[in-house]
Parts: structure tokens; C-alpha cells; sequence
């Protein structure tokens, strides 16, 4: 469980509250209007943002005050996944070792990564040369190598067209969630939850409410999201 | 305790470099007020000093922006063959060595010079070069051409839109358009300028000299160099420091970022051009003025160049030495300081620009000589002391690029626990090779050419090029100076060549 104990966090003017678990595992969408702090909460949770109070646990672990780069979890951001000067292999490898000396097993890791995401023979292509989407399979393939079992989805697939964001968004669910991964995705859209979000928190009026079940929260929406969804 | 959003780099690095530029530029100048004999203020030389300084550097920078408005108006509205390779050209004159210039403006407007000839072949006394029309003339030469591209970026950052507008309202251009944009570029350009020229010292020891055309840093070389006077030339660098930080400050407030310029290559269509013969005019002189010295040089080193003494390529072979060195040393600074950013280091990184060479070379003896013979570190010295001298345009090239891959990767390294060497190694060194290839160049080329501090302390044993050639024409054997002019301002831009180069190629962004 990964829990946000009163967390508060403050920017400026914007304060969010935070007082929820996440279960281990599961897909959970962050759905709210914008402004709301849905991104707020991920980059705290990642530690690009200190919490002016509260606590952040793992397992009973607290996570608080770790640096980034310590912490359990892998992020997708909106953009700038990749280092395009890296090659498709590279930028897999650093999500196993953070200075790219890999030994051979290593290497056939990255490989079968790549594989699995379905970029096989893509390995030493430079982002420049691969597709919108083929660029996002590369940027999952990192996250399925790296041993870090919280996974942070901050709006990774905007930029994609529909089909090609519902494809990824597919790809999560049958990579990261069949290994175990606990998900945490930004959305703005309500048919991403209902893809493949297994529960879904409300962010709005400077709180994050309790996830619950997708489908019930869309279908029954509280006010705030009710005026949000139109 | 907030995290940063970068990887983490390691402190030492930074803070070893600006203790490193705080020794050469402040403390040096303590060491050279701590030695110092104190015997009363400043004298009436040094005062004649400080006036000459200040007006030289006010002319220098009127005279450089009058001459360059018209030019890079030409070239802002016409197109024409060799334009682009002109513009690129007009970068050149901050790569040369002064002491190259100095020689093909001789070989121009000397006593046995073009303009001479002519002279007296209509009968006229011939003119002297020497004096402050020299130091002027000179400075006009390697700052007329930084001007025209200030406003020639000036000139095309006005919207093309704007000149259709004026079209279409058959509305005055210049006093719509052009007389703003001037207004705004004009002062920060002249600032500039007039920084460069106020620390000037190879132009004055050259073109200058004597009691009435002595820059202040000329005064702290003739205060050090012949009367070991310690005192006057702690308080002189003083005066200069004063200056130059008051000068530097306000040239720092009000200039954009690019200094070298993008995208000088397009020209915006006008509608109200009639008469290209001025414009064609301005160019043609302009280019004459600034090629005519550089094609004597060529024309009178190229005989001899594979006849120079063995003690000439051994300077040449020094230089490269310290060129070399001065550049790793000074692009490790600034990539430290470009690392840990913030205020701080913004303040260090301008510091140097308001230095006198020649008491930083001074102090750094002073440091080193109850412990060495100052002959024996005299180039480790000057290495020192250009690496120190070249930082802030180092640190302006590089600092940008570095600060932009820290926003556009930071937090991604941070997320995958990429640290100090790993981050340093696999993403920021290849992010921003284009403008660290083209620092490494722009700091071995200066420190190439730089005749400085060297002067002061090296015996022939010590020798750089620009200083070989320096003695050279204080022996007026000027067709070797001329070879070994030749020989110094191709060794400078191939070593500039080379580094840029380096940086481009396969650079894949």
C-alpha cells in the first residue's frame, strides 16, 4: 500500500490535501479539472516536490524524505521520456543501471524488454528515427526493466492520437499491471479511466478524495466532477 | 529541505572553481596590495593615465557603432553572393590575435605603409600612426565588426511584418521602425565596446605608449615591468577594477542573451529601398577595411615562412602548449560553475571581465614565489590567467545549454537515480557539445593569441608566439614578424576550427 498520510502540499497560493492509500497493483486515475493538482500529487509521490506536512509510506516505509532517484517509483512524464541521444537500448539500459555499465545479462534483458513492447530489432535506432508511439514503447520497455514497483503516468500518451493512445494505454495494462506494478495515471479523459483504471480518485477543491471504483465514481459523479464532466 | 530536481552533482567542482577565479582575480590583487610599497596617492601620470583610458575607450566605442550603423543596415536589406560568408567573417576579428592586427594595420596605415605610399607620392608629410589615433584606429578594427552583428541582430529582429505594415501606410521606416530598435541596441552594444577597450593592453603597448597614450593596464606593465612599483600598480588595478565592474555591470544589465548570433542568414523584404549603390558602398569599405590588413599580413608573411629560426616554431610550439591547457582548464571551470548555477556563480563567472590581466599575473607570482623561480611557472602562469580571462565566454556559451538540458532532463535523471559523473557523462557532456565545442575553440584561440602577462615575466626560454613576435617588431625585423603573424593567426583559427568543428560533427540532437 502505498499511502499519502495528511500529506499537505503547497505551491504559492495552491495547497492539496492528501489523506489516501493506493492498493498494491492496482491501476488508479487521478481525475479532476485542471489546476486541480492531479500533476501536484505525482511529483510529490516521484520527490520533486517536498510536502509541507505529512507523510509518504511504502509498505510502512516512509518515503518522506528520500531523493528521487531512491525512491520505489518509475515516471512517465508529458514529454522528454527519452534522451535522443541515447539509442533505443540506452535509454531502456538506464532504467537498470543509472550508468550504463551493463553486464551481458543485463544487455539480454534490455533486449527481451524491447521485445516485449514489441520493438524488436529497434535497439540501436535513435528516438529521432522511431515514431511517436514507438518512442512511448521505449520509454515503457525502461519501466518494465527497472526493479521499482510504483509506476507514475503524468499524461505520457497526450501528445498520440486516440487510437494510438488507447493502444498504449493498452500496453500498460498488459505489461506493467500483469507485473505487478502499482499504477498512478493523470487523466483528463473519463473513457482512459474506464479503459483501464481499476479505481479512480477525485482531485478537486484542493483535496484528493479516497479511490473508488471506476465505473461507480463515473457513473454516480460527486458534484465537482459532475461539473467538471459536463 | 526541498529535493532538486536534477541529479545531484558534487559540490567540490564549483566550489574548487570559484575559489579558483576568486584567488586569481581578488586575491591577486590583495597579494599585489600586500607587497606593495605605499608612497601616496596617484600621480599626475597616473591620472593622464585614467583620462586617456576612459577617452580612448568613449571614442573607440562612438566610432565603432557611427561606422557600423550604415554597414549593417546594407547588410540587413540586401542580398547578394559572399553575404553569408562575410557575416562569418565578421566573427573572425574576436579569434585574432592583436598583435596580428596590429601588424597588418602597420603594414596599412604605418610609416611604410599603403596609405603612406600614397601620401607622399602626392607630395604630403606622411602620417603617424602612433599616439590615440592608433589605439583608436586599432580598437575600431576588432570592435566595428561585434558592432555590425549587434545590430545586424538588431535589424532582424524586427518582424517582417512590421516593414509590410510601414509599406502598405507608406509610413518612414526609419524613424518607425529602425530609430526604436536602434535606441534599445545602441547603448547595450556601446557598453560593450567600451568594456573591451578599457582593459585594452597589446593595443596600447603597440599603437600607444609614451607619456601621453598610456592605458591604465600599460601603466600597471610599466609600473611593474620597470620600476618593480608595486604599490602604483595595486592602486591602478584598483582604478581599473572600479571601472570595469561599474562599466561591466551596466553592460551586463542591458545585454541580450546570444552574443555570437543565430540566424544572421535571412533578409526581411523591403519596399522602400531605391539607391543600392550606398549601401554597396558601406560594404565594400567596410570589408576593405577589415580584409586589406589581414591580406598584408598573408602577403608579406607567406615568403618566409618556412625560413623563420627554430626559436620561433619552439614559441609557436609553447603556445600551442598553454592554449591547450588555458582551454581544458577554463572549460572545467565553467562547466562546474554552468552545473551548479544560481547567483552566485553568475557573479563569479563575470568577475574576470573586470580583472587586469596583468595584476592577476602579477599576484599569482607573488603567491607562487617565496615557493618557485617565477621563470619556471611563467607559462603555467599565463595558462592560468587566460584560462581566467577567457571564462566569462565560456560560461556564456555554455551555461544556457546546460541550464536547458537540466530542464528538459532533470527530472528524468533524477527519477532514475542518475548521479554526479553518470549525469555529467551520458547526458549533459553530449546535449551540449555544439556550444562546448565552440568555448573550447573561442578559449584556446584567445589564449593563443594573448600577449599579456607573459610579457612581464618570460625570458627567451619562455617565449610565446605573440610575444616572439612582439620582440620581432620591437627589432623591426617585420617580414619574420609578418611569417611568424601568419604562422600565429592560422595556428588560432585552426585550433578554433578544429574544437568547433568537433563539436558539430555527429552532434545528433
Amino acid at each position: 500500500m502505498l499511502t499519502c498520510d495528511r500529506l499537505v502540499l503547497q505551491q504559492g497560493l495552491f495547497s492539496l490535501t492528501a489523506n489516501v492509500g493506493f492498493e498494491v497493483g492496482l491501476v488508479t486515475a487521478l481525475i479532476g479539472p485542471s489546476g486541480a493538482g492531479k500533476s501536484t500529487l505525482l511529483a510529490a509521490i516521484a520527490g520533486f516536490l517536498q510536502p509541507s506536512s505529512g507523510r509518504l509510506l511504502w509498505d510502512g516505509t516512509n518515503l518522506t524524505d528520500a531523493a528521487p532517484g531512491a525512491r520505489p517509483v518509475s515516471v512517465l512524464f508529458q514529454d522528454n521520456n527519452l534522451f535522443p541521444h541515447l539509442s533505443t537500448a540506452q535509454n531502456v539500459g538506464l532504467g537498470l543501471r543509472p550508468d550504463l555499465k551493463l553486464d551481458g545479462a543485463q544487455h539480454s534483458q534490455v533486449g527481451a524488454a524491447l521485445a516485449d513492447v514489441g520493438l524488436d530489432g529497434f535497439a540501436d535506432r535513435k528516438p529521432s528515427a522511431l515514431s511517436g508511439g514507438q518512442q512511448s514503447r521505449v520509454a515503457l520497455a525502461r519501466v518494465l526493466v527497472a526493479d521499482r514497483p510504483i509506476v507514475l503516468l503524468d499524461e505520457p500518451f497526450a501528445a498520440l492520437g486516440p487510437a494510438l493512445k488507447d493502444e498504449m494505454l493498452d500496453l500498460v495494462r498488459s505489461k506493467l499491471k500483469t507485473a505487478g506494478k502499482t499504477i498512478i495515471m493523470v487523466t483528463h479523459d473519463p473513457s482512459d479511466a474506464r479503459r483501464i483504471a481499476d479505481q479512480a480518485a477525485l482531485v478537486a477543491d484542493g483535496t484528493v478524495a479516497q479511490p473508488v471504483a471506476t465505473d461507480s465514481l463515473l457513473d454516480n459523479p460527486p458534484p465537482a466532477l459532475a461539473a467538471y464532466l459536463g | 529541505m526541498a529535493h532538486s530536481a536534477v541529479p545531484v552533482t558534487a559540490r567540490w567542482p564549483s566550489a574548487a572553481a570559484a575559489a579558483l577565479v576568486l584567488v586569481l582575480t581578488l586575491g591577486t590583487l590583495v597579494a599585489v596590495a600586500w607587497r606593495a610599497e605605499w608612497g601616496g596617492g596617484l600621480a599626475p601620470a597616473d591620472w593622464a593615465a585614467i583620462r586617456f583610458t576612459v577617452i580612448q575607450a568613449l571614442l573607440s566605442a562612438l566610432i565603432s557603432i557611427v561606422l557600423a550603423i550604415p554597414v549593417a543596415r546594407a547588410l540587413a536589406r540586401r542580398q547578394f553572393r559572399g553575404r553569408q560568408v562575410l557575416i562569418t567573417l565578421l566573427g573572425a576579428p574576436f579569434l585574432l590575435p592583436v598583435i596580428v592586427a596590429v601588424l597588418g594595420l602597420l603594414a596599412v596605415f604605418g610609416r611604410g605603409g599603403i596609405v603612406n605610399d600614397a601620401v607622399t607620392a602626392l607630395g604630403l608629410e606622411p602620417i603617424s600612426i602612433f599616439g590615440l589615433h592608433g589605439v583608436v584606429l586599432a580598437h575600431v578594427f576588432f570592435n566595428m565588426p561585434l558592432a555590425i552583428r549587434f545590430l545586424l541582430q538588431g535589424w532582424l529582429a524586427i518582424p517582417a511584418e512590421r516593414f509590410r505594415l510601414a509599406a502598405s501606410l507608406n509610413a518612414p521606416v526609419g524613424r518607425l521602425l529602425e530609430w526604436p530598435m536602434l535606441r534599445s541596441v545602441v547603448p547595450s552594444t556601446f557598453l560593450v565596446i567600451f568594456l573591451i577597450c578599457l582593459t585594452s593592453f597589446a593595443v596600447a603597448l603597440t599603437m600607444g605608449g609614451g607619456p601621453r597614450a598610456t592605458t591604465v593596464e600599460l601603466a600597471i606593465y610599466q609600473a611593474v615591468r620597470f620600476d618593480f612599483d608595486l604599490g602604483r600598480a595595486a592602486l591602478l588595478a584598483c582604478v581599473q577594477f572600479a571601472l570595469c565592474v561599474a562599466a561591466a555591470f551596466l553592460a551586463w544589465r542591458v545585454t541580450g542573451e546570444d552574443m555570437m548570433g543565430a540566424g544572421l542568414d535571412r533578409v526581411v523584404q523591403r519596399w522602400d529601398l531605391r539607391r543600392p549603390s550606398i549601401d554597396y558602398a558601406m560594404i565594400t569599405c567596410a570589408a576593405l577595411f577589415l580584409l586589406l590588413p589581414l591580406a598584408m599580413v598573408v602577403w608579406r608573411g607567406l615568403p618566409g615562412l618556412f625560413e623563420m629560426p627554430t626559436t620561433i616554431w619552439l614559441a609557436a610550439s609553447r603556445s600551442i602548449v598553454v592554449a591547450i591547457g588555458s582551454a581544458a582548464l577554463c572549460i572545467a571551470m565553467a562547466l562546474a560553475l554552468a552545473l551548479r548555477g544560481g547567483a552566485m556563480v553568475a557573479v563569479i563567472g563575470v568577475l574576470p571581465l573586470a580583472a587586469s590581466g596583468l595584476v592577476v599575473g602579477t599576484g599569482a607570482f607573488l603567491i607562487v614565489f617565496p615557493f618557485v623561480r617565477p621563470s619556471d611557472v611563467a607559462l603555467l602562469v599565463t595558462m592560468l590567467v587566460n584560462a581566467t580571462l577567457a571564462l566569462p565566454f565560456a560560461l556564456r556559451s555554455i551555461a544556457p545549454a546546460v541550464a536547458q538540458v537540466q530542464t528538459d532532463y532533470g527530472r528524468l535523471g533524477a527519477s532514475l537515480n542518475m548521479t554526479g559523473w553518470s549525469w555529467l557523462r551520458l547526458v549533459v557532456l553530449p546535449r551540449i557539445r555544439r556550444p562546448l565545442g565552440f568555448a573550447t575553440g573561442l578559449a584556446a584561440a584567445l589564449s593563443m593569441g594573448d600577449l599579456g602577462v607573459i610579457a612581464l615575466f618570460a625570458g627567451q626560454a619562455e617565449e610565446t608566439l605573440p610575444l616572439a613576435m612582439y620582440r620581432l617588431m620591437g627589432a623591426y625585423q617585420m617580414e619574420t614578424a609578418a611569417s611568424a603573424a601568419l604562422l600565429l593567426v592560422t595556428l588560432s583559427l585552426a585550433l578554433f576550427w578544429i574544437c568547433d568543428r568537433g563539436g558539430r560533427t555527429n552532434a545528433d540532437m
